[in-house]
């Protein structure tokens, strides 16, 4: 699976963008969450708060519950504040 | 058409461009989005847009789509630009080409409030007070602009 990260997130995870294969406990967004959080600290802080992360599976904004497999494309990243000011 | 691009565009030549060889466009209505200089009382040396491509041109293909879907459309563009940019610069521009005036007003105010929502931008400002930079929050504004188009269904042909 690749996951890539935006904005204050990927700063706080330290890359762009990553290949990992799912391990066998995780199937939704959910389960990667809780994954990655044990991977390091960057990975805690960038998800220590849910409320301001966002999630788009396969380039289509989705909800945490979502299942997702080893062919998916996930990114996270902060609501989006794209336009003018 | 949707253009997400480094560079500066020419908003005149843009709307040119929009109507040539139509004869049946009656009005065009745009809207060009610039880096303000002053940001929350303090002043804004530049900004940095992040962006996720290919998802950025899906959704504002998706964006784009709706607004056909939903006004008489004879033609619209999205310019979304990344990267640094200066105070004065130009972020964005929309544009759309209607027979009526209706069509091309109401669609342009629509698009531009659901792109701030929907298209997958990120704002790192750099200011006098934060020179490394600020990620720019999300407003709760934004998106209930974005929301107060849900009831609003449009009649399509109208007359000027």
């Amino acid at each position: 699976m690749r996951i890539l990260y935006f904005a204050w997130i990927r700063e706080r995870v330290g890359c762009e963008s990553e290949e990992i294969t799912l391990p066998q406990n995780v199937s939704t967004v959910q389960d990667l969450i809780n994954w990655l959080s044990n991977q390091g600290s960057g990975y805690q802080t960038a998800f220590g708060d849910l409320k301001i992360v966002r999630v788009a599976v396969n380039m289509e904004f989705s909800d945490f519950d979502h299942c997702i497999n080893n062919e998916d494309e996930v990114a996270f990243f902060p609501p989006v504040t794209g336009g003018g000011i | 058409m949707i253009r997400v691009q480094l560079e500066d565009f020419d908003p005149g030549i843009e709307i040119d461009n929009l109507s040539a060889d139509n004869y049946h466009i009656g009005g065009i209505s745009s809207f060009v989005g610039l880096v303000r200089d002053m940001y929350n009382d303090h002043k804004l040396i530049s900004m940095t847009l992040e962006h996720y491509p290919k998802m950025t041109e899906k959704m504002l293909e998706e964006i784009q789509s709706e607004a056909f879907k939903r006004w008489s459309l004879e033609g619209c563009l999205i310019i979304h630009r990344y990267g640094q940019l200066n105070p004065g610069e130009k972020i964005v521009m929309v544009a759309t080409a209607s027979l009526h005036r209706q069509d091309s007003l109401e669609s342009c105010a629509f698009l531009i409030d659901w792109l701030k929502t929907k298209a997958p931008f990120w704002k790192l400002e750099h200011s006098t007070e934060c020179d490394n930079g600020k990620w720019v929050e999300a407003k709760e504004d934004d998106n209930i602009a974005t929301r107060k188009w849900d009831k609003i269904i449009p009649n399509k042909a109208r007359d000027i």
